[in-house]
């Protein structure tokens, strides 16, 4: 029997699993929203604005191990879902996000809501489609969550054209795929890691250095079990939180710009470095001559060949799955029984206590003015660090980052790579909607909290009571320290006046909604917004923070990571007080 | 440093600009570039020539390799290959000039393909320098018009560039 391209796109994303599709209908898409409402096997998350259909679809995904669907129309349906496809691109987030056409005897000649999608999204998917004829269109549909699953997972436009989703054609989905000119790497080349176990042994000042990857290839458990058995010490970065237990003995805080000097340090001066899933990016390293001006090793995991050597020169580079490549190299280590010299180790957990004793994120409580960094430790407490967190963008991102102790992968979702301002409350939402049972918080500022503001409808249309955190100091926060720090404290338009009554806002949207503005107030309401009583309704709770407040440690642009801006309390530390320094070099 | 890339990609409708996209995005250069359908028609062949350091040419294969529609990238650099480029060159042949570009076009191995009372146009393959030799060789009056392909590369001997 014939069924219509529409039907077609129904069935296949039945086939796929889908729980859930995050759209917003528009002209080119009717045929497909008809085809939607006559079946029940998924259902579809009608957003406000399409931006927050592609980051909830993303968030849905990054909270749990599926890939995450987004509808849109055609022109403006589909060019607002850009941010959220760029974001996704660059956290290599699984996506498959389906944008209307106009019909095909329309394209190319500026037709009403046209815009050429597939040129329009080529630089910052996986890989796109413009299906141009209904036969294709299954094939296609399979080829794309096949493609935005494996590998380096990311995300992958199908574009159909209005009469492709009216069109009719045999239906058959195909059960497998095989494209030629694709074949993501699993396996790790088994001499390469037969060097790196080889190299790890030989090191003295070893240290992991954990991503993303680790996250998104499901690696948890893996680095977890490398981390014990070599007894290093572990960072993770921004993309990588929960990877190793943010409480676990070895760890040592997230590295980078706003990364702990303890992890800072010990990134600068290992001597042999295991990155796993992580792309030595300009926020983690900052400039490479500096970071490699100490000789260091670098073995280097990563599905992504293109990731390894791009921004460092890497000895020993192994391709594959992180999962498979540290589960092999977990049983060579066993195998061998090769470790990192003991009394070696010794002196080098010795340095890194020293370097911890400081502690970098200490800061000045206040009885008077409501800290940022306490409300988020304060969640912790609260939600005993179970909590799934979404973040938008700016420093409420690096404190939560910072404080919150994540415990286990896809636990912390935030915009990395694309700092996307607007994603967090369309990510909690996604977020809770794929963990019904769970707490999602949504750490925003009230900057951020104002670009997908009208979320708040959508949670309330299907009862997704996120808990919102916003943590409101009247400035667009990380403008703000920038500018204190590099533009002579001139506030160039950092400064939002005009703020809305956020706890009428809520209300208006049918939530609740709580002001803040006594410190000795944070625990109770954080205890009553995830308590049984509002355990059903989205809270939102506007916290009025201290307005100077800012985000330490950090390394300005350009620098090394051992020349971190530290906090007040640790100003003027010297920040290369390592006892080996001759030893430098002695790794041949 | 100069480098000649052959790309084996998906004969489909979009690759050409995922690859020149890629180029112009990550801000490498494309300082010539050739395709056409291989004899297998689902096959097309690029050559690309462009230059950079050495990490720069790696990244360029690697972001290739990642395209879903490349099939296979070769560096012709890394072994002994052949260049060739096609240039067709209308210049003004009257009086004594006439026999004069009949003599520089058999010199070069060119044809002369069109004839009119003023003009020649001559046709000349090989390497990129050859052409250039050749530009070089007449006096720039004479010259009307140029047109050249870029170059194609193929390894010398055993070497090939299959699926």
């Amino acid at each position: 029997m014939e069924i219509s391209g529409s039907e077609i796109l129904v069935r296949c994303l039945q086939e796929e699993g889908v729980e859930f599709v995050f759209g917003y209908p528009g002209g080119a898409v009717l045929e497909i929203y008809d085809a939607i409402f006559r079946q029940t096997a998924f259902k579809h998350v009608l957003v406000r604005h399409e931006q927050a259909a592609v980051h909830a679809a993303d968030a849905y995904s990054r909270s749990s191990d599926k890939v995450g669907v987004a509808l849109v129309t055609s022109g403006p349906g589909a060019t607002n879902a850009l941010t959220g496809i760029a974001t996704a691109y660059m956290d290599s987030i699984p996506l498959v996000v389906i944008s209307g056409q106009v019909g095909t005897s329309a394209i190319g000649l500026d037709a009403f809501q046209e815009v050429d999608m597939v040129g329009c999204s080529r630089p910052i998917v996986k890989h796109n489609f413009l299906v141009k004829d209904v036969r294709d269109l299954a094939e296609t549909i399979k080829k794309a969550f096949y493609i935005a699953a494996t590998g380096r997972p990311g995300p992958v436009v199908i574009d159909i054209p209005k009469d492709v989703s009216i069109h009719k054609t045999e239906y058959k989905y195909p059960e497998s795929v095989a494209i030629r000119s694709y074949s993501p790497p699993t396996k790790g080349h088994p001499g390469q890691i037969k060097k790196a176990v080889q190299l790890i042994a030989e090191g003295k000042r070893p240290f992991l250095y954990v991503g993303g990857g680790a996250v998104q290839g499901r690696a948890g458990k893996e680095v977890t079990e490398l981390a014990n058995i070599l007894g290093i010490p572990v960072t993770n970065t921004l993309m990588g939180l929960g990877a190793l237990d943010g409480t676990h003995p070895h760890f040592v805080g997230m590295l980078g710009m706003h990364g702990t000097y303890e992890a800072n340090l010990a990134m600068q001066y290992c001597d042999v470095l295991i990155a796993v899933g992580a792309r030595f990016d300009d926020r983690v390293i900052s400039v490479p001559n500096h970071f490699l001006s100490n000789p260091k090793k670098i073995i280097h995991i990563d599905v992504d060949p293109s990731s390894i050597a791009k921004r460092v020169k890497v000895d020993i580079p192994i391709v594959g799955d992180v999962k498979h490549v540290l589960t092999d190299m977990i049983a060579q280590l066993r195998e061998s029984g090769l470790r990192p010299n003991p009394s070696a180790l010794e002196a080098w957990w010795k340095q890194v206590n020293e370097w911890r004793k400081p502690d970098s994120l200490l800061y000045t409580p206040s009885t008077e003015v409501i800290k940022p960094q306490h409300v988020i430790q304060t969640l912790w407490n609260v939600t005993n660090g179970e909590a799934i967190v979404t973040s938008d963008v700016g420093q409420h991102q690096m404190w939560a980052a910072q404080y919150y102790k994540f415990r286990r992968p896809k636990q912390w979702i935030n915009s990395g790579g694309l700092g996307t301002m607007g994603f967090g409350l369309p990510a909690a939402m996604g977020a809770q909607l794929a963990n019904p049972d769970a707490q999602v918080a949504c750490v925003t500022g009230e900057g951020s909290i104002q670009m997908n503001i009208q979320e708040l409808s959508t949670c309330k249309q299907y009862h997704t009571p996120v808990k919102v955190l916003s943590l409101n100091n009247r400035y667009l926060g990380m403008v703000r320290q920038w500018q204190e720090f590099f533009y002579g404290t001139r506030y160039s338009e950092s400064y939002m006046d005009a703020l809305p009554d956020f706890v009428k806002v809520a209300e208006a949207y049918g939530h609740v909604g709580f002001k803040v503005e006594n410190p000795a107030d944070v625990e109770p309401v954080l205890k009553e917004a995830f308590g049984p009583s509002l355990k059903e309704r989205l809270v939102f709770i506007d916290f009025r923070t201290d307005q100077t407040e800012n985000v330490f440690p950090m390394v300005q642009n350009g620098r090394g990571l051992n020349q971190m801006d530290l906090p007040p309390h640790m100003a003027g530390m010297q920040q290369a007080p390592f006892e080996n320094n001759r030893d430098y070099g002695n790794l041949s | 440093m100069r480098h000649i890339l052959s790309i084996l990609i998906e004969n489909e409708a979009g690759a050409l600009s995922r690859v020149t996209g890629l180029f112009s995005a990550r801000g490498y250069n494309i300082d010539s570039l050739t395709v056409q359908t291989t004899e297998d028609p689902t096959l097309s062949r690029m050559t690309i020539v462009t230059h950079g350091s050495d990490e720069v040419i790696e990244q360029i294969t690697k972001q290739l390799n990642k395209l879903i529609e490349v099939v296979k990238v070769i560096d012709l650099n890394e072994s002994d290959h052949i260049e060739r480029e096609l240039m067709l060159i209308k210049v003004r042949a009257t009086g004594k000039d006439r026999e004069e570009m009949k003599r520089m076009a058999d010199i070069f191995r060119g044809r002369i393909i069109d004839v009119t009372e003023k003009t020649y146009t001559i046709e000349l393959t090989g390497p990129g320098e050859k052409l250039d030799a050749f530009i070089k060789a007449l006096d720039s009056t004479v010259i009307l018009e140029t047109v050249r392909t870029g170059a194609s590369g193929i390894g010398r001997g055993e070497r090939i560039l299959k699926i």
